[in-house]
């Protein structure tokens, strides 16, 4: 917030003292204080209920009542920006940490790494025994246990893209900062947080949208004997599909594509819009985006005002820090690193490391056998086969739909909103259409289950394709339109080498969400139809209705091995290989 | 504290014996600056001039208190408490660009504490000084190239530095504004207007340094040292086309040019003997390229190098690495500031393109150790051919990474255009397919 205000407010100083004679109030000013009124009390209302005692739930479970829907849409994305909260402050601390510290950066990257491409669904299991134990008879700890739930879908990408930009500062800004003697928190506000917003606003983006998946499947959720039914979008959509009402279904994906569709017009846009000025080039390039509600709220004096008190605290903040001693600021990391004390750090790192892998052999040894691991091995092929399968014939189906998509400059305006809301959908809410289709039509589960796992994350690799199409340079489509080069050696030639390096980050992106969507796509229910397909997402599905923690354990050990052996084997490759043959620039 | 042009010169910076090593990994470092002395007295323009990799930008980054030396010591004699102030203007600019102009140039007003209103007032000053008056709110993607080095400018100034530190200021410039902004510059020096005792500034144009600086510093590189120092008489303002300017730039030339006049034509032009030779990225088109237009008849095998990189609208920084190809390659010989043409040279301009290419593969597997150890491993090492990373890790226990890799690309280029032998990109590897 107080980025915002102080910019809008040093940006037009000028403007802003011709006009500091006229105190009216405006049609502006009453819109944005209406709109952040609003958006308070809303903000106040649910946050209370979510200390309510967990009897609460018991004596007013949720229901079907069309009435309740608005709150319980109001509940979910509380809980969507509680987690995103969480995430900001995790990206900073870490980011920031990882960047400042080299150490801290050995253990950090390569753990993030992994988290990112660890299925967090099956960490449900652990996070709600251990939040209920937190906070015992409140909701509050359903409700931790919720937005964690949706906090390990958000943070990973938005701290990778924090540490990315903080290690890749321009060398010439660092050194105006360094040489004016900026205070560390100046560096972080002037040059270092400025600097990483296109990339942080891009990944909340992406986050928020990956989150509603989560919001579905962790509102309600059944670990052993606790059933747990928060009161929210997520609860009455699993509530709709157990009774298999399908109009209260419907009225559910109306209420969060509303949501969806609100947010998105009254925080990102603007939001977006906003962030245009830290991109870091140079020249003017293109449209900049606009957003209505931005320019409602620069508008509005009164909000300026309002801006500069609540600037103070900040202001006075940065009078205490000591003034700048100019100068004789050398980098941290122009110190040559103590051999010593890498040597101790890789000491520590290691014995912590053999300790986890011990209490892990004594823990696996103690309740499982050779033959569950085989199973889940095997079971995890299974499903491994399903991920090729399908991001392969996704890759058919949406690679050229991309290319013809992103040749077209009409189009590509016409279809990106529609392509954002789609990747925004959670694809969990249509899995009951898919159960009712496979029983109707006597469809074999193994096989029909299996397109539910790519349904909501086919779109990345649109997304990217389209990206990449549209900027294939103007001089190569006119060559090939030159020597009329066409059919299969336009698309040998130019367009897939052109949209590879694009088209591999979208099926990174994909396979990893088709991982974790297998954990509810490979076990699907409609009303009192259960459908199962064989495979690791359904064991682990199945381990956590049964609160099997081993076997929870085991299966999400094992996915995240598949997972992270296919990123190292396949897809790192042909990053490396697009990055280096095929960038075109 | 008053200073005048005829008080004796009173030191605002000194730096004794600095070196500056970077470290790289277990072998020994790259030496970039190697035991630099450099006294900044007041009332003058010092001109730091060399070509890349003389380490001359390491030098104004010590002064900046950007860098610490590896050895050697930086003191400011005249600052009270031994802490110079100084403001620094980059060659990219550096300015952020998601703050208007007056932001910033309030920025490092900002960072020192000064009270808001008093930094308003100071920053709408500078503003006006370097004339950016109605571009107070602009962002610098709304500005040309000039007007944004002009906030650099307002940004340096504004501090009320004593030194002004220039890496490289106008060379992101057309030739048109840098030349107005350098008159401008000059124009504030003069008059008095800028609390600024001493400027420093970092060049590769030799005209640019002759037009604006009292002494002049000229850099070897590899390591870096200094070899000449030059002092510039000429009054002020100076034209270009006086003929002691001109006698002057023609000298800084050749002083430029010269190497110890003992050594064989070849040893010493770059950095580093046979294998550890560091060379210079050069492409053949170049290269025939200057061979023709010397063998031309405007010059007939031997021209001036002032006359031919104004001719050819070179810097010397970009022509030096060109003849010192051609001399490495024995194409032409480099005589007093004069670039003559030898007979293969001659033999070269005159062949068509496959004589060319068998005369370049001549010189080239002769005189370029690297490309007789390559060859010479190709031929004996059987088909597998010559692992390049093998190459690298060679280059690597001479010079630096970047350096090796440099190298490297040079060799793969000349070879290739020669035809002495091939090289795989995806296999990193030498070989002597569809070689002749």
């Amino acid at each position: 917030m107080v980025f915002f205000f102080e910019d809008s407010q040093g940006a037009r100083p000028l403007v802003r003292a011709s006009r500091a004679d006229r105190y009216g109030v405006s049609l502006p000013d009453i819109a944005a204080f209406l709109l952040l009124a609003g958006a308070a009390v809303l903000v106040f209302h649910g946050a209370s209920a979510m200390d309510q005692p967990l009897s609460q739930l018991k004596s007013t479970p949720v229901t079907l009542d069309l009435a309740q829907l608005p709150e319980y849409a109001l509940r979910s994305t509380l809980r969507m920006f509680a987690a995103l909260a969480a995430s900001l402050v995790f990206t900073f601390t870490v980011a920031t940490l990882a960047a400042k510290s080299r150490r801290a950066a050995l253990l950090i990257i390569p753990a993030l790494d992994i988290l990112q491409s660890v299925p967090v669904l099956g960490f449900l299991t652990f996070t709600v025994t251990l939040f209920m134990g937190l906070f015992p008879g409140s909701q509050l700890g359903a409700e931790a246990a919720a937005i964690f739930a949706i906090f390990t879908s958000q943070a990973w990408n938005m701290a990778f893209s924090v540490y990315q930009s903080l290690t890749t500062v321009p060398t010439d800004l660092d050194e105006v900062s360094r040489q004016f003697g900026f205070s560390p928190w100046r560096r972080f506000i002037r040059l270092e947080l400025p600097y990483a917003m296109p990339g942080l606003v891009w990944n909340i983006m992406m986050s928020m949208s990956g989150g509603w998946f989560f919001v579905v499947a962790s509102e309600a959720i059944t670990v052993g004997d606790t059933h747990l039914t928060l009161p929210g979008i997520g609860s009455w959509l699993a509530l709709a599909i157990d009774r298999a009402d399908f109009g209260a279904v419907g009225w559910g994906v109306f209420a969060m594509g509303l949501v969806i569709l609100l947010y998105d017009q009254l925080l990102f846009r603007p939001v977006v819009a906003w962030a245009d000025r830290f991109r870091f080039e140079q020249t003017a390039s293109g449209q900049a985006p606009r957003s209505w509600v931005l320019d409602l709220l620069r508008r509005s004096r009164g909000l300026a005002r309002l801006g500069q008190v609540l600037r103070q605290p900040f202001v006075w903040l940065e009078a205490r820090w000591p003034a700048a001693t100019p100068r004789r600021i050398s980098r941290p990391t122009r110190r040559a690193p103590s051999p010593l004390g890498d040597a101790l750090w890789a000491v520590v790192l290691g014995v912590a490391c053999l300790f986890a892998l011990w209490t892990l052999g004594h823990y696996v040894a103690a309740h499982l056998s050779l033959n569950d691991i085989g199973l889940a091995f095997g079971l995890g092929s299974l499903t491994l086969l399903r991920v090729v399968v399908l991001i392969a014939l996704a890759s058919l189906i949406w690679v050229p739909v991309g290319v013809w998509i992103g040749l077209h400059p009409v189009w590509v305006e016409r279809l990106q909103p529609l392509a954002q809301f789609l990747a925004a959908f959670p694809a969990n809410v249509l899995f009951p259409f898919a159960v009712m289709l496979i029983v109707g039509l006597h469809l074999n589960a193994n096989l029909w289950l299996s397109p539910l796992m790519v349904l909501g994350t086919q779109w990345y690799i649109l997304f990217n394709v389209i990206a990449g199409a549209s900027a294939i340079p103007g001089d190569l489509k006119e060559v090939a339109q030159m020597f009329r080069i066409r059919g299969w050696q336009w698309w040998r030639q130019i367009a897939l080498p052109a949209v590879f390096p694009y088209y591999v980050t979208g099926a990174l992106t994909a396979s990893g969400g088709s991982w974790n969507a297998s954990i509810v796509a490979e076990a699907v229910d409609w009303g009192h139809t259960h459908l199962e397909a064989a495979g690791l997402g359904a064991y682990i599905a199945r381990a956590t209705a049964a609160a099997d923690y081993p076997r929870v354990v085991l299966g999400i050990a094992v996915m995240s091995l598949f997972v992270i052996a296919f990123n190292r084997i396949v897809w790192r490759r042909l990053y490396v290989f697009a990055e280096r043959r095929l960038r075109l620039n | 504290m008053t200073h005048t042009q005829f008080t004796p010169a009173c030191p605002l910076v000194e730096l004794r014996q600095v070196s500056h090593v970077y470290e790289k990994g277990k072998s020994t470092g790259h030496t970039v600056l190697d035991k630099v002395d450099l006294t900044l007295n007041a009332n003058e323009i010092v001109g730091l001039l060399g070509r890349s990799g003389s380490g001359k930008s390491t030098l104004l980054r010590t002064v900046a208190g950007l860098i610490e030396p590896s050895e050697g010591t930086v003191r400011f004699p005249s600052a009270l408490d031994g802490q110079a102030n100084v403001g620094m203007v980059f060659q990219s600019f550096a300015l952020f660009p998601w703050l208007s102009v007056l932001q910033n140039v309030e920025v490092g007003l900002e960072a020192q504490g000064v009270a808001p209103a008093m930094r308003r007032e100071r920053a709408l000053k500078a503003i006006d000084l370097i004339g950016l008056d109605g571009f107070e709110n602009a962002y610098p993607k709304e500005l040309s190239g000039g007007m944004r080095q002009r906030v650099g400018l307002a940004r340096a100034l504004v501090v009320d530095p004593d030194i002004l530190l220039m890496d490289e200021p106008f060379s992101a410039l057309d030739v048109l504004t840098a030349e107005t902004l350098r008159t401008d510059l000059l124009d504030l020096w003069f008059e008095g207007r800028t609390p600024l005792k001493s400027i420093l500034i970092v060049t590769h144009n030799i005209e640019e340094a002759v037009l604006m600086c009292d002494r002049i510093l000229v850099f070897s590189s590899n390591p870096g040292r200094v070899v000449a120092e030059i002092t510039v008489d000429l009054p002020q303002p100076r034209d270009r086309l006086d003929p002691a300017f001109r006698a002057l730039v023609e000298d800084i030339y050749r002083r430029m040019t010269t190497r110890t006049p003992k050594a064989p034509a070849q040893e010493g032009l770059f950095a580093g003997m046979g294998m550890a030779m560091v060379l210079p990225r050069v492409s053949t088109n170049i290269l025939a390229g200057l061979m023709e237009a010397l063998a031309g008849s405007a010059y007939a095998g031997k021209a001036d190098l002032p006359a031919l990189a104004a001719e050819l609208q070179y810097e010397a920084d970009e022509l030096f690495p060109i003849t010192e190809v051609l001399q490495l390659l024995r194409f032409a010989e480099l005589e007093g500031g004069d670039l003559l043409l030898l007979p293969p040279g001659q033999a070269f301009v005159e062949a068509d393109v496959d004589g060319r290419k068998h005369l370049f593969r001549q010189q080239f597997l002769t005189h370029v150790p690297l490309a007789t150890h390559i060859r010479h491993a190709l031929e004996t090492g059987g088909e597998a051919g010559l692992s390049a990373r093998r190459v690298r890790d060679q280059l690597e226990t001479h010079m630096s990474e970047t350096f090796a890799q440099q190298t490297l690309r040079s060799v793969v280029q000349w070879g290739r255009y020669a035809e002495a032998f091939d090289y795989d990109e995806k296999a990193d590897r030498f070989s002597l397919e569809d070689v002749v």
